[in-house]
């Protein structure tokens, strides 16, 4: 019978089944600071072990500062959540990349970047956007602090099968539009809770166009539309991102890896439970005007009017969100002024988006009202981008660049907006407070981001030439 | 983990769609190592004013008929957003024993079974009923009672809902999933053992 990938990877990692709950076994758990002590400290009060220490990789990236590796960290209780989990994995036998480690990052980049993410895994980590990982073809989706507990003391997770979706996005993207603006258009289409309940696969040739930091970005932002994970079947450019990465099968093991990888696709003829189709042709460079990511609208669009809105409860939200956010309906989204422009986090925080964003940067200065931040998504992502000069690309032009971490995408670091601060990010969540108190995000792509620091105001990159 | 059976308690109204976990509990107090000692948190940026002590007098919440509510009455995908299991901890360290909302974020959802609350999904005009009456009659409270499945309230309501079979059980006997699973251990072993030589260790370097 056909089969979806979503149903091989399943199927392939049933441990049992009983009373409508499937056991779920799982290759790769991944673990940071924020959602692990409790599990830990669980696992030392009923006296249980870790079983797969060898399926289990730790690191810091929540909790750090992105300034200099050598400042001791100032924030007492930051560090102390970054020492237990350093005395955790000492204690547990678990790999730990901490915060001197050449491979610490944030955690949905460095397993990708390690190979430690491959097709037709089950992944999990503690955390909602772990539905990155789909991007290879994996089954990758976060999970609460109870559940990382089990997983470390069992491998395996009991779990309810979701349903299937299939999101086709056709045609060839016009200039400009990444994958940022693709997966933007998608969740304002399908709503916050559009997916919720579902593996969400992406299919079609804009999907198959591009790269695997842009398959990422779209997985990455899965969960946002509610879904339970994202996938994108694995192709010969995933194939060739993984070969020869630090933890990637070599030699006989790889041949044998390829072989199994090849098979995973969905068949000809499966059936999705649900099909959602969008057309390059209609999508634009996007941003997000209010406090969820449904809220978006194609940089050419004005703030939306509440009075044109017939639904009471969206109307409220839209009020709501109008309000927080500091706007008057109708306005151009052009015409939103900056204080603030974060460029980085587990979305876009891989190489080719600070390549994305160095080049429109190159040349320009940011303007004086704004203080534009770099944070690459992880050591190594640092490293390649000064291999590659980008650093000073953004020095030179005013960019503050930082050190490797989740920084501003949720501020739990030092980096953090002031109360009424108007932010251009390409993080991945514009909730109410969610980069400082009272602070205002616009969610949009890096090289977006890129131009709204130099113009002091968000702007339309396909215009960008001309001004 | 503390069981479930019967809960008759104040109602807690929250009229809001898309309540997100940034809501529930702000990042800045994820930082704790424990699990216990959130309650004090709960809807932090929402419940209090801007010096983060005074409470808003405007937030549904804090209004004295409502002190001491056990169970929360939601808007739809009520709890999306982070996976962080300090939303359900926070919930429950503040009272709230079961939640009754149109929809949930999946992981929320998950996490309230973990942590002996009941999550409850009712269709959207029914909540908006109950919203109504916990709005207009002060200190209205509704009995849920899991082993039969049903809510009512001293005006005669009843309702049914639905809950997962095996999910219902281990609240109902206050049962450890973990220690569940490891009654089949040897179904993993048997498992593991199956698997191809070249997924040992993934997460050990290949070469040194
Ligand atoms: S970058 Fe942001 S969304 Fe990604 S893991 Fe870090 S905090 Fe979470």
């Amino acid at each position: 019978m056909a089969k979806t990938m979503f149903e091989k990877i399943w199927e392939a990692h049933v441990v049992r089944e009983a009373e409508g709950q499937t056991l779920l076994y799982i290759d790769l758990h991944l673990v940071h600071e924020v959602t692990s002590p409790q599990a830990f400290e669980g696992l030392r009060l009923t006296g249980r072990k870790v079983r797969r220490p060898d399926l289990t990789v730790a690191t810091m990236d929540h909790n750090v500062p992105t300034t200099s590796r050598l400042l001791p960290i100032a924030d007492p209780i930051s560090r102390l959540q970054m020492d237990t989990l350093s005395e955790n994995c000492k204690e547990f036998g678990v790999t730990l990349y901490d915060l001197h480690n050449k491979k610490q990052g944030i955690v949905h980049v460095i397993g990708p970047e390690q190979g430690l993410t491959q097709p037709g895994m089950t992944i999990v980590c503690g955390d909602s956007h772990t539905s990155t990982h789909g991007a290879f073809g994996s089954l990758a989706f976060g999970i609460g602090t109870s559940e990382v507990e089990h997983v470390l003391a069992t491998q395996t997770l009991p779990q309810t099968r979701p349903k299937t979706m299939e999101i086709r996005v056709d045609g060839q993207l016009g200039p400009g539009v990444t994958a940022k603006d693709v997966i933007l258009a998608i969740i304002g289409k399908i709503g916050t809770d559009g997916a919720t309940g579902y593996a969400v696969e992406y299919t079609g040739e804009v999907i198959r166009s591009l790269s695997m930091e842009g398959r990422m970005t779209i997985c990455n932002m899965s969960i946002e539309a509610g879904a339970r994970a994202g996938m994108i079947a694995p192709d010969a450019k995933t194939f060739e991102y993984v070969k020869g990465r630090p933890f990637a099968p070599q030699g006989a093991d790889w041949d044998a890896a390829i072989a199994e990888w090849s098979a995973l696709p969905t068949d000809e003829g499966a059936a999705f439970d649900t099909l959602v189709t969008l057309h390059a042709d209609d999508i634009a460079p996007y941003v997000s005007w209010g406090t969820s990511p449904g809220m978006v609208a194609p940089i050419t669009a004005n703030v939306p009017a509440p009075e044109d809105i017939e639904d009471e409860a969206d109307r409220k939200a839209t009020e709501r969100a109008l309000e927080y956010m500091g706007l008057t309906a109708r306005t151009p989204l052009t015409e939103l002024m900056l204080d603030k422009v974060f460029i980085g986090s587990c979305t876009n925080g891989r190489i080719e988006d600070l390549r994305a964003a160095a080049a429109v940067a190159k040349g320009h200065k940011v303007s004086d009202r704004v203080h534009a931040m770099v944070v690459p998504g992880s050591y190594i992502v640092k490293m390649q981008a000064e291999a590659e000069g980008l650093d000073v690309v953004f020095k030179e032009a005013g960019f503050d660049w930082r050190e490797a971490g989740c920084s501003m995408c949720l501020a739990m670091n030092p980096d953090i907006l002031q109360p009424g601060e108007r932010c251009a990010s390409t993080s991945n969540r514009n909730f109410e407070g969610r980069q400082g108190k009272g602070g205002r995000t616009h969610l949009v792509s890096p090289q977006m981001a890129a131009a709204a620091a130099i113009a002091g105001r968000l702007v339309d990159i396909r215009d960008w030439d001309k001004e | 983990m503390e069981k479930f059976t019967t809960l008759t308690g104040i109602v807690g109204p929250l009229d809001r769609a898309n309540a997100d976990t940034d809501q529930i509990i702000p990042k800045q107090f994820l930082k704790r190592i424990e699990r216990t000692g959130f309650g004090q948190f709960l809807f932090f940026d929402w419940r209090f004013l801007d010096d983060g002590k005074t409470e808003n007098p405007e937030f549904e919440l804090n209004q004295p008929q409502y002190k001491g509510a056990t169970i929360l009455l939601a808007g739809k995908n009520f709890g999306c957003g982070s996976s962080r299991e300090h939303a359900p901890w926070a919930l429950e360290d503040y009272g709230f024993r079961s939640i009754i909302a149109p929809s949930y974020a999946d992981i929320f959802y998950n996490n309230c079974f973990k942590n002996g609350m009941l999550p409850i999904v009712l269709p959207e005009e029914t909540v908006k009923e109950l919203m109504t009456k916990a709005q207009t009659e002060p200190g209205y409270q509704m009995t849920i009672d899991l082993p039969t499945q049903t809510i009512t309230d001293s005006d005669g309501l009843k309702l049914s809902f639905e809950v997962d079979a095996f999910r219902k059980h281990c609240l109902l006997n206050g049962l450890d999933d973990i220690g569940l699973t490891l009654q089949h251990e040897p179904d993993i072993t048997t498992y593991e053992n199956k698997r191809p030589s070249w997924k040992t260790g993934a997460a050990q370097p290949v070469a040194a």
